[in-house]
């Protein structure tokens, strides 16, 4: 399936600041799009706006997958995200915070499946630890794991490396090229090395 | 149309479902809820000491203690999500209603296991009869499911501010003032012992109250819970 | 200007009349002219709160800060003529039953009026942040308003039993027989009181405008 996001004439206002203003652009599929810029010009709240978490001040975010334009439901199905900001449940285990979002996305929870998607995100073994016990190291790659989990054919990534060592970071390269080959790609970042993953770039300011 | 029902149902368990699991596994508000409770509880009971209480004091203390309680500990469920950072995730993932409804549920759950302790307790402390024992229980139970009902849109828009505090009791007062009032004459009423014809018109506004409060919140829940 | 200046000749003219033209009232006494203030103020703070609830609606359904800065006006505006109404009818009920308050089914009513309103501006000071102040403040007035209809229902309910001749004296008073003098002076404050809230109205809304355009360009500079 091919996915699209259509941005058109985006702009975003935050406290009277204007973040943002018409800010039109097209990612098409198998791409890589990375969105760069100092601290403070919006790079995550664009991607805010993407992933339907905050209302843009005008304008707004199409995506298509298919033929078909999705709605507000529809775009939880097809969105993955990992960003500082998203945090999982530390009471409990890395399984059952899967289980769980599996759960309210009323996908049947595929045990093998999430045991293979832990060892892919290398925290083979620790499974069933209770997630407050992670480093922050693996909590970032358990964010991966649960960002994946319902195989969305867009995965928005804010400052993806953070917190990881360098397999981490060999894991991220790994994540961008599996996942620019099934669908799309978005990311905030400020690294040199990410932003040379990227097809496309957008620079704010 | 059915199927749609049932898979909001399911989804909204599995909401309950890790709510219960990590309150099973941290108490954090259970704990104090139950220690709130009974605090007030014996507050009241020394206050009064041997006092013979009438029906109507009783009946009043009761649901005093109960509305407190209630206000001291529903909106831990959504301020922790919005603490954590884990509102995000399942802003992602899940539809508003299976939240708000896992929600209610979990509230539910937790006033009736607070009731289940602190309204025997009550009863023993204040030497209380209960001349409609059925009744009472149902009375009981209406009005903790109003007091959850109310609540939890409320505990929702609480665990957005920037002061939280005394917020939802300041908020839910005025609310939930009908419920109170009517689970008051209600529970006097059994107390007593009338006859059922008394008592129906105040279980039919329980009733009706408890229905209006979760159909309003779930149309509303909606803008609560996005931005 | 015109209508600002009728209205001030309006409204003196009722204040003047609720004095010379409405004889004493039977079995009330001078007491009774207090009731050509209170009800009118009962009625626009009554009235304000359903323009808030509406503006509320509005504001859900448009995301048009305009709405937010009527509602909040509306709010404001209710609080105020709540306040005369209590004040009047506690005043009415010391010379009248003897003591300020005692929970008459009115009372309680417009007693719960002031909480949700309270409860509206605690909740406003909260949330820093102005479109998410406006959408839960919204949903708050909504859901408050909600519960007005129980009241209405179930306070008299279960106060008449405590206070039975006081309700009596409630219904006798809203059954007074109005000679026509009073009923004309009546309804002239009604829409007085009306017309007064109604300009009161604009005039908050347009400085709550230009208090928002001005900070938008003062953050713009």
């Amino acid at each position: 399936m091919q996915a699209q996001i259509a941005v058109k004439n985006l702009a975003k206002t935050y406290h009277c600041r204007k973040l943002f203003y018409d800010l039109s652009f097209l990612v098409k599929n198998n791409t890589v799009f990375a969105v760069i810029g100092h601290n403070g010009v919006g790079k995550t709240t664009l991607l805010r706006v993407i992933c339907n978490l905050v209302p843009a001040t005008s304008g707004c975010v199409e995506i298509t997958v298919g033929d078909r334009l999705l709605s507000a439901a529809e775009r939880r199905a097809a969105l993955g995200l990992v960003s500082p900001e998203l945090e999982l449940y530390g009471e409990l285990s890395a399984f059952e915070n899967l289980e769980f979002f599996s759960g309210v996305r009323g996908i049947v929870f595929n045990r093998e499946k999430a045991r293979e998607i832990l060892e892919y995100v290398g925290l083979k073994g620790r499974g069933h630890d209770l997630v407050s016990t992670f480093s922050s190291g693996m909590m970032q790659r358990l964010k991966f794991a649960h960002a994946l989990f319902h195989d969305p054919q867009i995965l928005v990534l804010d400052e993806p490396a953070s917190n990881m060592d360098g397999e981490g970071v060999a894991l991220v390269r790994e994540v961008i090229r599996h996942q620019r080959e099934r669908g799309i790609v978005i990311m905030a970042t400020n690294e040199q090395r990410e932003a040379s993953y990227a097809d496309q770039t957008l620079s704010l300011a | 149309m059915r199927t749609r029902h049932f898979l909001l149902l399911k989804r909204s368990c599995a909401v309950l479902q890790k709510d219960l699991r990590v309150e099973f596994r941290t108490r954090y508000a259970y704990n104090t809820l139950m220690m709130f409770a009974v605090t007030v509880l014996v507050t009241v009971s020394f206050s009064v000491g041997g006092m013979i209480l009438e029906s109507e004091i009783a009946a009043a203390l009761l649901w005093i203690i109960l509305f407190f309680s209630a206000m001291a500990g529903l909106s831990r469920t959504f301020v922790q999500e919005e603490e954590s950072g884990t509102v995000v995730a399942l802003k992602l993932a899940a539809d508003p209603e299976p939240v708000y409804l896992g929600k209610l549920l979990f509230n539910i759950v937790v006033l009736f296991s607070i009731a289940a302790v602190v309204v025997p307790l009550f009863l023993i402390m204040l030497n209380l009869s209960v001349a409609m024992p059925l009744s009472f229980v149902l009375v009981v139970l209406l009005g903790c499911l109003g007091l959850a009902g109310a609540s939890t849109i409320l505990a929702a828009i609480v665990a957005k501010a920037a002061v939280k505090g005394a917020l939802l009791t300041v908020l839910a007062f005025p609310v939930l003032l009908p419920l109170l009032i009517g689970a008051i004459s209600a529970t006097r009423s059994t107390l007593a012992g009338v006859p059922l014809e008394v008592l129906r018109p105040d279980l039919g506004l329980l009733l009706f109250y408890n229905g209006m409060m979760v159909t309003a919140s779930l149309l509303l829940f909606d803008y609560v819970w996005n931005e | 200007m015109f209508w600002q200046i009728m209205l001030g000749i309006w409204m003196a003219g009722v204040i003047a009349a609720s004095f010379l033209m409405i004889r004493p009232i039977q079995g009330l006494g001078e007491l009774g002219r207090i009731f050509i203030y209170h009800v009118p103020a009962a009625w626009v703070a009554v009235l304000a709160y359903l323009m808030a609830m509406a503006n509320s609606a509005c504001y859900l359904r448009s995301r048009d800060l305009r709405f937010d800065r009527q509602a909040l006006v509306n709010a404001e505006l209710g609080t105020v003529f709540c306040l005369l109404a209590t004040v009047t009818g506690a005043v009415w009920s010391k010379a009248a039953w003897g003591w300020y308050w005692n929970w008459d089914p009115r009372q309680t009513s417009i007693f719960v009026l002031l909480l949700i309103y309270g409860a509206y501006f605690v909740l406003r000071n909260a949330i820093p942040d102005i479109d998410r102040r406006a959408r839960l403040a919204a949903v708050y007035a909504i859901l408050a308003f909600l519960t007005v209809p129980f009241l209405v229902f179930v306070v008299p309910r279960a106060y008449a039993s405590l206070h039975p001749d006081l309700a009596m004296v409630n219904v006798v008073q809203r059954r007074l027989e109005m000679d026509l003098p009073m009923l004309l002076v009546f309804l002239a404050s009604l829409a007085g009181f009306t017309g007064l809230y109604f300009w009161l109205y604009k005039v908050q809304v347009s400085l709550e405008n230009l208090l928002c355009e001005q900070t938008v360009r003062e953050e713009l500079r």
